[in-house]
C-alpha cells in the first residue's frame, strides 16, 4: 500500500491506552447467571416444574421493568448488559416455590425499577436490587413468603401440613427435634450439602452453589474475603452462642449449611455494586453480614436473617469505602 | 531463577513482542531532510544556532539549552538548514523545528575519540553526557544530566540501568541489549563512576531470558554491577516500581527517585551515554520499534532523530490495508499521531500500526456506568482508587478527586486496561488534573 495514500487517510487519536482487556460487564454478569445454573436444576429436581415458572417469571418481570423505565426516562436500552436478566434470577432462587404468580412480578418491579433504576441504574443503588425485591415480598405477603413446600424425591417427610425449613424447625423445636426428623447428624449433614430440604428453591444445594461459585473463582469474578468472612463469623457465631448447653456448644455446620448463607454469601453480599471495593474493607462487610445474620437467626423473630444482614451492611458500604481507603504507594514517611 | 517484582496492582496484557523481537537492529538510511525540534526533551526547549541557508555537519549541535533542565539538540544529517518551521509532534502540538536538507555527504563534525574514557573524572563524564543531548530515552525525555547532578544533600547509592521493557510490542530496548551488552554494562560503570555511587543494576523482564544472559555475561567481570529478573508484569519499568522491586525502596508520594538515594536510567540511554564518553558521539539516532499488525514487515531500526515517521513506515514495506491508529511509544502510555509528518525524536522508543479491528472499542467513545467492581484499585500499582477519580470526573467535581490522591497517579493505564466498563479513566484523569487544581 501506498505511503501516499495513507497520508490522504484519517488516523485515529485517542488517549492512553491503546489496548484493553477482553473483560467486559456483559461477559462478567452472562458468567454469573451461567455460574447459577446448577442452584436452578437442583431447584427444579426437588422442587418440581413450578421452580422453572417461578424463576421464569421473575426474570421476565425485571427485564420489562428494565425495558419500562428505561423506555420512560429515554435512557438507551441495557437488557442485553445481563444485569436485570441476572437480577431475576436471582430473585427466582430467593422464592419459595409455591408463590402465586403476582410475587415474583411484583417483587423484580421492585427489584429492578424501584431498586436499581430509580436510584440512577447500574453501578448507583445502594442495596442489593434482588434482596430488596425478596424483602419487600416477605414483608408484604409474610405467609405467602413463608410457606415451604415439601421437596420430593423421597424426602424425609417432615410433619406435611406445618412444613418448616431446618432453621425454622431449630429455632421453634431445637435442635434435637431436627436430627430426629432427619434421622441422625451425618444424614442431616448430608441432606443439608445436597439440598434435600425445605427453602427457596435455590438455596438448598450447597453443593450446587458451590460448584457456581468455584466456577467464579476459576474465572477471577469472585473473591474470597465476603463469602468467608461471611459463612466463618456466622459458624464460630452459632458455634459460641447457638448451644443450649450454654457457650460454645453450638452446632456450627448446621448454621452454616442452611438457609440462604451460601446463596447469599456467594451470590448477593459479593454483589458488586452494593459491597466495598477495597478488600480489607470486604473483609470487615463479611463480619458484618456474618454477625448480624446469626444475631437475627438466635435473637430476631425471623428464623433466617441473612437477607437483612446483607441489605443493612448494604447500607454502611459507603462507610466501609471510606474508612478503609488502600494502602498508597509511597505514603510512608520516609526517613530523612 | 527467583524472580522480582513490585508489591501491588500490575497487569498481564498480551506482550506481543514476538512480532518483532527477531529482528536485528537495521540501520536505515538517512533520508532527504530531517525535522528536528528544539524541544525534545522535559523542561525549557532550546534556542536556534542555526540560520536559514547554513551548512551544518552530522553531530554538530545546532540548538542552545536554555536553563538546566534542558538538553542542546545537534544535526543528524549534514546539508542546509532551508527553514525553521512548526512541526507536529506525537502530542499533537506545534513546536519549532530545525528543518536541514541531507547534502548526502554524510560528514561528521569533528569527534572527540577517547579509548580510556574510564580513566577520566567524572566531571569530565558528565561534561561529555550534557554536551551530548542525553535525555531519558524511554520516553519520559528527562535530561540525563539532571539526573546525574543531585542536589548536594541528597545522597545517591545506586543506580539503576531499566530494561524491564515492560510496554507490550516494543522491543528496542530488548535488541539494543541482545546487540550491545558490553555498550551497556560501560554505560551503567560511567553512570556509576559519575555518581559516585557502589552499585549498579540492570532490571530486565523474564520475558527476555536471550537479553537477561547476554547481560550477564557481559555484567561477569565487574563486581559491582548485578542483573536482575524481573517478573513480567506491566508497569514493571515505570520508576518508582523498578526502584521498589530492586532496592525495596518507595519513592514518597511526590518525591523523586533521588529522594530514595536512586537514579534510574533506560537501555537506550546507558547505550548513548557510553557512546558519548567514549566517541564524544552525540544523540543523533536512535534504536525505534517499528511493529504492530498493521505494519507490512516489523522491523527495529536505528534512524536518525528528525526522520518522518513516514519513511519509518515505508522502510517497513508500509501500513497493511485496515491500519487505522500508529502509536508513538508503546499502547500503554504511547500518543497516537495524527500525522504521518511527526519527526522520530529523542523519546521515541517505537511506532505501533494498529489495525482498524483492534481499535474499535476505543473508537465508539461508549463506556457503561461504574459498576464497582474493584478491577481498577487491583491493578493500580500506586494503590489508589481510580473508581473514584472516573466516576468524580465525571461528573465534574474535578477537585474532589484530590482526596484521593490524584497526583500519584502516573498515568500507567492500568486501570482502564481492566476496567470491564470500558471507562475511559486515564483520559478522565487528565482532565481531573488539568481542571481540578486547589
Ligand atoms: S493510570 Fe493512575 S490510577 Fe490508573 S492504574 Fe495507573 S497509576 Fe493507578
Ligand atoms: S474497573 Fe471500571 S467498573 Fe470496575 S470499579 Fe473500576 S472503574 Fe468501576
Amino acid at each position: 500500500m501506498e505511503i501516499a495514500e495513507k497520508k490522504g487517510q484519517k488516523l485515529v487519536v485517542s488517549v492512553s491506552p491503546h489496548v484493553k482487556s477482553e473483560e467486559s460487564v456483559d461477559r462478567i454478569m452472562w458468567a454469573v447467571t451461567i455460574s447459577l445454573v446448577p442452584a436452578f436444576v437442583m431447584g427444579v429436581y426437588f422442587f418440581g416444574p413450578k421452580a422453572v415458572y417461578v424463576t421464569a417469571l421473575c426474570i421476565i418481570g425485571s427485564l420489562l421493568s428494565e425495558a419500562f423505565v428505561e423506555k420512560l426516562s429515554g435512557k438507551e436500552y441495557t437488557l442485553k448488559d445481563g444485569s436485570a436478566f441476572l437480577t431475576g434470577a436471582l430473585l427466582g432462587l430467593n422464592m419459595p416455590v409455591t408463590v402465586p404468580f403476582y410475587i415474583p412480578l411484583i417483587s423484580s418491579f421492585v427489584a429492578v425499577a424501584i431498586t436499581k433504576q430509580l436510584f440512577g441504574g447500574l453501578g448507583y443503588n445502594i442495596f442489593n436490587p434482588a434482596l430488596m425485591g425478596r424483602a419487600f415480598a416477605l414483608i408484604t405477603w409474610p405467609r405467602a413468603m413463608t410457606t415451604w413446600a415439601l421437596p420430593t424425591a423421597g424426602f424425609i417427610a417432615i410433619d406435611a401440613k406445618t412444613t418448616a425449613t431446618p432453621l425454622g424447625i431449630l429455632k421453634e423445636e431445637g435442635v434435637s427435634k431436627l436430627i430426629e426428623l432427619f434421622g441422625d447428624k451425618g444424614n442431616l449433614y448430608t441432606q443439608l450439602l445436597v439440598g434435600h430440604r425445605a427453602g427457596s428453591l435455590g438455596e438448598t444445594s450447597v453443593i450446587a452453589i458451590l460448584i457456581g461459585a468455584a466456577f467464579l473463582f476459576y474465572r477471577r469474578y469472585l473473591s474470597w474475603q465476603i463469602p468467608l468472612a461471611f459463612i466463618a463469623t456466622v459458624g464460630v457465631g452459632a458455634w459460641i452462642f447457638g448451644g443450649k448447653a450454654g457457650l460454645f456448644t453450638g452446632d456450627p455446620l448446621i448454621h452454616m449449611l442452611s438457609g440462604g448463607l451460601m446463596l447469599g454469601a456467594f451470590y448477593m453480599a459479593t454483589d458488586y455494586v452494593t459491597c466495598p471495593t477495597v478488600k480489607r474493607g470486604q473483609l470487615v462487610f463479611g463480619i458484618g453480614c456474618g454477625f448480624i445474620t446469626i444475631l437475627i437467626r438466635l435473637k430476631a423473630g425471623y428464623p433466617e436473617g441473612v437477607m437483612f444482614a446483607i441489605l443493612i451492611m448494604n447500607c454502611f458500604t459507603p462507610l466501609i469505602d471510606r474508612s478503609f481507603v488502600t494502602k498508597i504507594f509511597g505514603a510512608k514517611k520516609v526517613a530523612p | 531463577m527467583s524472580t522480582a517484582t513490585f508489591p501491588m496492582g500490575g497487569i498481564h496484557p498480551p506482550d506481543e513482542k514476538e512480532l518483532d523481537s527477531h529482528c536485528p537492529i537495521e540501520t536505515m538510511k538517512a533520508p532527504a531532510r530531517v525535522m528536528i525540534p528544539l524541544a525534545q526533551h522535559i523542561g525549557a526547549p532550546c534556542v536556534s544556532m542555526v540560520e536559514v541557508g547554513k551548512r551544518v555537519l552530522i553531530g554538530e549541535q545546532i540548538g542552545n539549552p536554555q536553563g538546566f533542565v534542558s538538553a542542546p539538540v545537534h544535526a543528524s544529517v549534514s546539508g542546509k538548514v532551508v527553514s525553521i518551521e512548526n512541526c507536529p509532534n506525537a502530542q499533537g502540538k506545534m513546536v519549532p523545528a530545525i528543518v536541514i536538507e541531507n547534502d548526502k555527504m554524510e560528514e561528521w563534525a569533528p569527534l572527540e575519540d577517547d579509548p580510556d574514557f574510564m580513566q577520566r573524572p567524572a566531571d569530565v563524564l558528565l561534561k561529555r553526557i550534557k554536551a551530548a543531548g542525553l535525555v531519558g530515552m524511554g520516553g519520559a525525555t528527562f535530561p540525563t544530566h539532571v539526573k546525574l547532578s543531585p542536589p548536594k544533600e541528597k545522597r545517591i547509592d545506586a543506580v539503576i540501568i531499566n530494561g524491564a521493557e515492560c510496554e507490550p510490542y516494543l522491543t528496542a530496548d530488548h535488541r539494543v541489549m541482545l546487540e550491545s551488552p558490553r555498550e551497556i554494562v560501560y554505560g551503567l560503570k560511567i553512570l556509576i563512576k559519575v555518581l559516585n555511587v557502589g552499585k549498579g543494576h540492570i532490571g530486565i523482564e523474564n520475558n527476555k531470558p536471550d537479553a537477561i544472559q547476554k547481560m550477564s555475561e557481559a555484567a561477569k567481570e565487574f563486581p559491582d554491577v548485578e542483573v536482575w529478573t524481573l517478573q513480567t508484569k506491566y508497569p514493571q519499568g515505570a520508576e518508582k516500581m523498578l526502584i521498589k522491586t530492586v532496592l525495596g525502596r518507595e519513592v514518597p508520594s511526590g518525591g523523586l527517585p533521588m529522594d530514595v538515594g536512586a537514579v534510574v536510567q533506560n537501555v537506550g540511554t546507558a547505550y548513548a551515554v557510553y557512546e558519548a564518553c567514549r566517541y564524544g558521539k552525540p544523540l543523533v539516532e536512535r534504536v525505534v520499534s517499528v511493529t504492530g499488525r498493521g505494519i507490512t514487515t516489523p522491523k527495529n531500526l536505528r534512524a536518525r532523530i528528525g526522520t518522518p515517521v513516514s519513511q519509518l513506515i515505508e522502510e517497513c514495506g508500509g501500513m497493511k490495508a485496515g491500519a487505522s491508529k500508529v502509536i508513538s511509544g508503546g499502547p500503554m502510555m504511547g500518543f497516537s499521531i495524527s500525522s504521518l509528518d511527526v519527526p522520530v525524536m529523542k523519546g521515541t522508543s517505537g511506532l505501533v500500526v494498529m489495525l482498524e479491528s483492534e481499535v474499535r472499542n476505543g473508537r465508539s467513545g461508549k463506556f457503561g456506568n461504574c459498576i464497582r467492581c474493584g478491577r481498577c484499585v487491583e491493578a493500580c500499582p500506586m494503590g489508589l482508587m481510580p473508581l473514584m477519580f472516573s466516576v468524580l470526573s465525571e461528573k465534574g467535581m474535578y477537585a474532589d478527586t484530590n482526596d484521593y490522591h490524584l497526583l500519584d497517579c502516573f498515568e500507567c493505564g492500568s486501570c482502564t486496561y481492566v476496567c470491564p466498563a470500558k471507562r475511559p479513566i486515564v483520559q478522565q484523569i487528565r482532565l481531573a488534573k488539568m481542571l481540578g487544581k486547589r
